[in-house]
């Protein structure tokens, strides 16, 4: 280890297993935690809503990044999941005054959250299924175009069926159920998920489909069924994380999922890098986080007495700018095709590395060629 | 169903139509040379209403002068976005130059939207052009001619554009393909521009039609309406021009006659209607009604 750069340096800590347990298990782990203690805290707010973008952005990357379908459509799927999950959780009889035209059978069930879950999820999935043909035969850009049409007849459907979804008034008093437990154990969950999915040979598929899909379909890849399946899988994920967004609002309407919706899951997915599902990890902390930092900017900050006019919406130019600069000179991301955050979190290295004497001493060798310089 | 309805429907068919052509050829010659969906192209529109607007009320401006002077500032916000959000993706993938048009419309929109706030604004015409006469059968005003005369006519400027001049000739060189076209000593940045100029001048009058048929402003007037000029060139063929008149006229005509005839629970779903007929297209006929063959859109 002779006169390496400081990056690789600071790489080569990256190695080690007590390293990455500390900085993406341990730490997080404890934030999350002091997170889960202080329920009513701001700060807690933002962490659900990084958790909830963690999920909405890696289930979008499965599809955008690997198996190279460029779909704009989540706001979508996020809808579908949202309305299923608030009406299975909704008292029956707020359902049957604010939406009697729903089927009775719906109107008396009162599931447990986890089962408004999983049925928001299957829903979406199985939307996803049903309007697959128009993906299988699309492709590149006309691909994106049908999924935003895709937004504006589910808005639609939504906005228009006022005994069901009570239109443009929205859904209100949707249980507050998207606790930092609650919505930490799903981000595992989906990541666990996707993570074996893309390192399957199920995803080696996807990848190969991807990247040439004429090579990928001479070696046996199915590709309608890739398509189809990865479009499905990506959708209940969605469905997932709309069910979380609706309880974390607890209010929603139509105008919660429409294209600025999708177009903010489609920015932290590219800001991220969209070919890895750390990349959504870190796209989801990056987009929320920063944009607080102008929160008082466009509040009109106070200078000296002075305060400057508000600017509200300069986050999300500022975000806009910064993803049209970040797709002309880097644009595969700030994690590009590197797996490490969601790596370490299911490998067992990580974990038995607090058990082994080596890994302290490669740990404390890392640190004082880091220190030293050498 | 009376006939007289029937017509009138008919005629505010073809008025939102024409307001489509002018919009989806902008779209239309872009996608041509660039093989780009230029989804800011609805918000340059906005922004040249914006700025007649302003031209307007401080002013105090005739309506022609002030139309003009938003045509040379919008003009400059395209070739801006051309040069700099678009030109260094020249290489990237269609996807990648999609998004950056998306993320230069959401920056459009909230720049628009600090600026002159997100309310909407009145936009009042002039009187003496904006009150309906009885032309024959219909109730038509000054506008609503002039929308269909200014249809008309940029059509056959850009026909005799296109077809005559060294430029035009240059830009369908660029379409059949780029590559070919920059051997042949063909200056490519130039017609990209060229492209974006006469697509944003173009932009702003439709602008003007469409905010003084809804006679209000606010920071996200275009965009739907670019997004369905869009869905109207793929109908057509994207990338001909004679395809994306053909377009807007089925759409515009298609959306009036669904929401005039359909029962009244239905019409509600228009917009939906139309991206459905533009989803259906796709399918059917991926290269639009009238679209030469691409071979790389389905």
């Amino acid at each position: 280890m002779k006169d390496m750069g400081l990056r690789k340096r600071a790489v080569a800590l990256l190695d080690c297993s007590l390293v990455r347990f500390v900085l993406f298990v341990a730490v997080p782990f404890l934030f999350l935690v002091f997170c889960g203690l202080h329920p009513k805290s701001y700060v807690t707010g933002l962490v659900s809503t990084v958790g909830i973008y963690i999920v909405l952005a890696s289930s979008l990357n499965l599809i955008n990044g690997f198996s190279g379908m460029f779909s704009m459509g989540h706001a979508a799927f996020m809808a579908i999941g949202a309305y299923i999950s608030a009406f299975l959780t909704l008292s029956e009889s707020v359902k049957a005054n604010e939406c009697p035209a729903l089927p009775d059978w719906l109107i008396h069930t009162q599931a447990p959250f986890a089962v408004a879950l999983v049925a928001a999820g299957a829903a979406a999935a199985l939307v996803a299924v049903l309007v697959s043909f128009t993906i299988i035969h699309t492709k590149g850009h006309y691909l994106s175009v049908v999924t935003l049409a895709l937004i504006v007849v589910i808005r639609a459907l939504i906005d228009n069926n006022d005994s069901i979804t009570r239109g443009s008034r929205g859904l209100n008093g949707i249980q507050p159920l998207s606790t930092i437990p609650a919505v930490y154990l799903v981000v595992v969950v989906t990541l666990f998920v996707l993570y074996r999915t893309i390192r399957s040979a199920y995803g080696r598929g996807l990848i190969s489909m991807r990247d040439d899909p004429v090579a990928a379909q001479t070696l046996g890849v199915n590709l309608t069924a890739k398509k189809i399946s990865s479009f499905a899988i990506s959708a209940f994920f969605a469905g997932l994380g709309g069910a979380l967004w609706a309880h974390y609002l607890t209010a929603i309407s139509g105008a919660n999922f429409y294209f600025e919706k999708s177009f903010d899951i489609v920015e932290i997915s590219i800001i991220g890098g969209m070919f890895s599902l750390s990349g959504a990890v870190l796209g989801a902390i990056f987009c929320t986080v920063l944009p607080e930092f102008f929160a008082p900017l466009e509040n009109g900050l106070h200078i000296a007495g002075f305060r400057l006019p508000t600017f509200f919406g300069l986050s999300n130019i500022i975000m806009a700018a910064l993803l049209v600069l970040l797709i002309i000179f880097h644009r595969q991301g700030i994690m590009g095709y590197s797996e490490i955050i969601v790596e370490s979190w299911f490998s067992k290295e990580t974990y038995t590395a607090l058990f082994k004497k080596s890994e302290y001493g490669k740990v404390r060798s890392a640190l004082a060629a880091l220190f030293r310089g050498t | 169903m009376n006939i007289t309805y029937f017509l009138t429907i008919l005629v505010s068919g073809l008025k939102l139509g024409s307001i489509y052509a002018i919009v989806a050829i902008g779209y239309s010659i872009v996608y041509g040379i660039l093989r780009l969906i230029n989804f800011a192209h609805g918000d340059i529109m906005t922004i040249g209403v914006y700025l007649i607007l302003v031209f307007m009320n401080t002013m105090g401006l005739p309506l022609f002068v002030c139309v003009l002077l938003s045509v040379a500032l919008s003009v400059g916000v395209g070739l801006l976005i051309e040069r700099l959000a678009y030109r260094p993706l020249r290489d990237a993938t269609e996807e990648t130059t999609l998004i950056s048009s998306l993320a230069v419309s959401a920056l459009l929109q909230n720049v628009l939207q600090i600026i002159f706030s997100a309310q909407r604004k009145p936009f009042l015409l002039p009187k003496s052009i904006s009150t309906p006469m009885q032309v024959g059968m219909f109730k038509l005003s000054v506008i609503n001619i002039a929308t269909y005369v200014v249809t008309a006519v940029f059509l056959v400027l850009l026909y005799a554009l296109l077809k005559k001049t060294k430029i035009g000739a240059a830009m369908r060189a660029c379409s059949e393909n780029m590559r070919a076209a920059r051997l042949m000593g063909v200056n490519v940045n130039r017609v990209v521009m060229f492209a974006f100029f006469i697509g944003s001048a173009m932009a702003v009058v439709a602008g003007l039609l469409l905010a003084g048929e809804y006679k209000t402003v606010y920071p996200s007037l275009g965009f739907v309406p670019g997004l369905k000029a869009f869905c109207a060139a793929v109908v057509g063929g994207i990338g001909s021009l004679g395809g994306a008149v053909t377009g807007a006229f089925v759409i515009g005509v298609a959306e009036i006659l669904f929401q005039g005839l359909m029962p009244t629970t239905m019409t509600a779903y228009r917009d939906a209607f139309v991206f459905l007929l533009m989803v259906a297209v796709l399918l059917l006929r991926p290269n639009g009604l009238f679209g030469k063959n691409e071979g790389g859109r389905s």
